[in-house]
């Protein structure tokens, strides 16, 4: 049977094409869907997982010795305290490895994007694809998250719904930044010292575990640069329900703005890479 | 179906095609052929839209790459130089996705995928993985990949480099019907026997210029002899002795490991050298190809 221009039946009459076409961008989002087939069980188990061992081990364990000593930290207990950092910070983990890895990889290994290429989208499609990808699995993983801290009940307030946004927020202020430049890489060794010298201190000094208030002063300065202070203290008042009008809008903003000035970047270094 | 006009590709400094003009009609199979580096696969990411024209015109299926690459895209395919398959998804999937991304209905493509997985002869592998499939069937892969949107244009780069000659044989046949079918193919390749089985025109390609056009017999006949006499004596005797058997052909080549004599009569000239008292160790007579066609216009032989 000819396999070309051969019309397509189905109940005995031919296909029409579709009118309602699929956005360029979504259907690139679509195969990283296609690779999470295989691999959602796994992934939405350790997304359960993990703030169930950190919330009962360092929230509760941890927390009711020093709840004991010291009433809690800022007034609230410490799991409560605790649990909406461990949001922010697993959202940065989360943006950053998702980008890293999985971007380069599509450009040189599997050469993904190419495949893409010579489909009809174009460079910005399959740009744009990968982040909105990225952020649907921030999405997924942050709505188990808020449902194992509200089991903990360390949901406050219902301002705490607005933590789901804020925490994909935080994901993206480290995830689009960093497909930008690991657009731009042929090996992986600098993710490797990234995580090191980047992610890890990150974790450890923006607020996550104690204030900052209690770090050296230059330090102070150094961690309310970073986006993960200002998403740890915006998810944190969400989830308290201790909303500072602007000043959380001013996280907010900030943390807009590392996307947004990402974005660029990607522009610039995806069509650098790969329209050659 | 595609016409250029003094097509050129830049890469910095470096001009990889270098004003190149070509014609592919509908329906034919169009061959580049030349060695590495010619600029084969820089013409073909060009024609392909995915990189951009340095300068030169080119149109597209009647479109222009700059402005309407992704209208260009969606009625063509392209097999890569190097397979981009995803490697852990299985290979019907594989055919799943790419159809997405011509926004194909679910249910078209799945047809569409059970007759090319026919056709690329690897119904059996649907549900499998690709990773450890064969280098063939990797490539018949994404010839069936390519294929999925059924696209008035087929770009195939280097389609069986690589590949064992079983391989290659079965690779060809299924381009075959694909031509039978009036897929109109543009084939880069540095295999000569590849470009005479599969090509109705062709364009000889060395250093981002075209060295000759025309049909692999036509090439033939206006550059190369109808036989060839290859003599082969212990190394290093070659120089000398050439010297003295050049008179016998109307043309001849030093090679590293050969000399070959380009005349119409292949046999009589082979007569002569024995009669000369010369003992290679090894003779040949054979019709000429297009390497001898190459080997005539650059000095150089195809693949090194
Ligand atoms: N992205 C690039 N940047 C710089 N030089 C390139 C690039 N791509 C190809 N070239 C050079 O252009 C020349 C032609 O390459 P190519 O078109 O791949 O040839 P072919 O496919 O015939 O082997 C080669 O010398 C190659 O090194
Ligand atoms: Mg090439």
């Amino acid at each position: 049977m000819s396999i070309v221009k051969s019309p397509i039946f189905e109940h005995g009459e031919v296909v029409t094409p579709r009118r309602v076409t699929t956005p360029m961008w979504l259907r690139a989002a679509l195969y990283w869907g296609y690779q999470y087939k295989r691999t959602w069980r796994s992934s939405i188990f350790t997304s359960f997982l993990i703030p169930v061992l950190y919330l009962t081990s360092m929230g509760v364990a941890l927390g009711s010795l020093i709840d004991k000593h010291s009433h809690g930290v800022a007034g609230v207990s410490y799991v409560s305290y605790l649990a909406p950092g461990l949001l922010a910070a697993t959202c940065m983990q989360i943006g950053a490895n998702d980008t890293m890895w999985p971007v380069m990889g599509a450009i040189k290994w599997m050469r993904t994007y190419l495949a893409m290429l010579a489909a009809p989208l174009d460079v910005y499609d399959v740009l744009l694809g990968h982040l909105a990808w990225v952020a649907a699995r921030i999405t997924i993983v942050v709505t188990i998250y808020l449902s194992v801290m509200a089991a903990f009940g360390t949901v406050h307030s219902p301002w705490g719904i607005c933590a789901l946004p804020a925490a994909v927020l935080v994901g993206m202020a480290f995830g689009v930044p960093m497909a930008a430049f690991s657009a731009t890489q042929d090996k992986d060794t600098a993710f490797i010292t990234i995580y090191r010298f980047v992610v890890i201190p990150l974790f450890l000094f923006s607020g996550t575990f104690f204030p900052i208030s209690q770090l050296p002063h230059l330090l102070q300065y150094l961690a309310y640069a970073t986006p993960l202070f200002h998403g740890v203290a915006l998810c944190r008042d969400l989830t308290l329900g201790q909303v500072h009008g602007w000043v959380d809008v001013g996280h907010a903003a900030y943390l807009a703005a590392w996307v947004g000035v990402g974005y660029l970047l990607c522009r610039r270094t995806f069509a650098k890479r790969l329209v050659v | 179906m595609v016409e250029a006009h003094g097509l050129v590709k830049r890469f910095g400094d470096f001009v990889a095609v270098d004003a190149v003009d070509f014609t592919i009609t509908k329906g034919e199979s169009f061959g580049f052929l030349g060695p590495n580096g010619a600029g084969k696969t820089s013409t073909m990411r060009m024609i392909s839209c995915i990189s951009p024209v340095t300068e030169g015109t080119l149109r597209v299926l009647g479109m222009d790459p700059a402005t309407e690459g992704a209208q260009i895209r969606a009625r063509m395919g392209l097999v890569p130089q190097e397979d981009s398959l995803d490697l852990d998804l299985t290979v019907l999937d594989n055919l799943m996705i790419y159809g997405r991304y011509f926004d194909m209905p679910k249910k078209v493509i799945r047809q569409r995928a059970d007759q090319l997985l026919d056709f690329a002869q690897l119904t059996e592998r649907a549900h499998d993985r690709v990773d450890p499939l064969s280098g063939g069937m990797k490539r018949r892969l994404t010839i069936a990949r390519a294929l999925i949107s059924d696209p008035d244009l087929l770009i195939l780069d280097e389609p069986t480099t690589g590949l064992d000659p079983q391989a290659r044989h079965l690779l060809w046949d299924r381009l075959y019907r694909l031509k039978q079918q009036g897929v109109t193919l543009v084939i880069t390749t540095h295999y000569m026997d590849e470009a005479e089985q599969l090509c109705d025109r062709l364009v000889v390609m060395d250093k981002g210029r075209f060295a000759a056009e025309g049909s692999p017999r036509q090439l033939i006949d206006q550059h190369a002899t109808k036989e060839v006499v290859e003599l082969r004596f212990r190394p290093g005797e070659h120089e000398s002795i050439a010297l003295r058997v050049a008179d016998l052909a109307e043309r001849h080549e030093v090679l590293p490991d050969r000399i070959l004599l380009y005349t119409d009569d292949g046999d009589a000239a082979l007569a002569e050298v024995t009669a000369m008292g010369l003992a290679p160790q090894s003779t040949l007579v054979r019709r000429s190809t297009l390497e001898d066609v190459f080997l005539r216009l650059t000095g150089r032989t195809l693949v090194d």
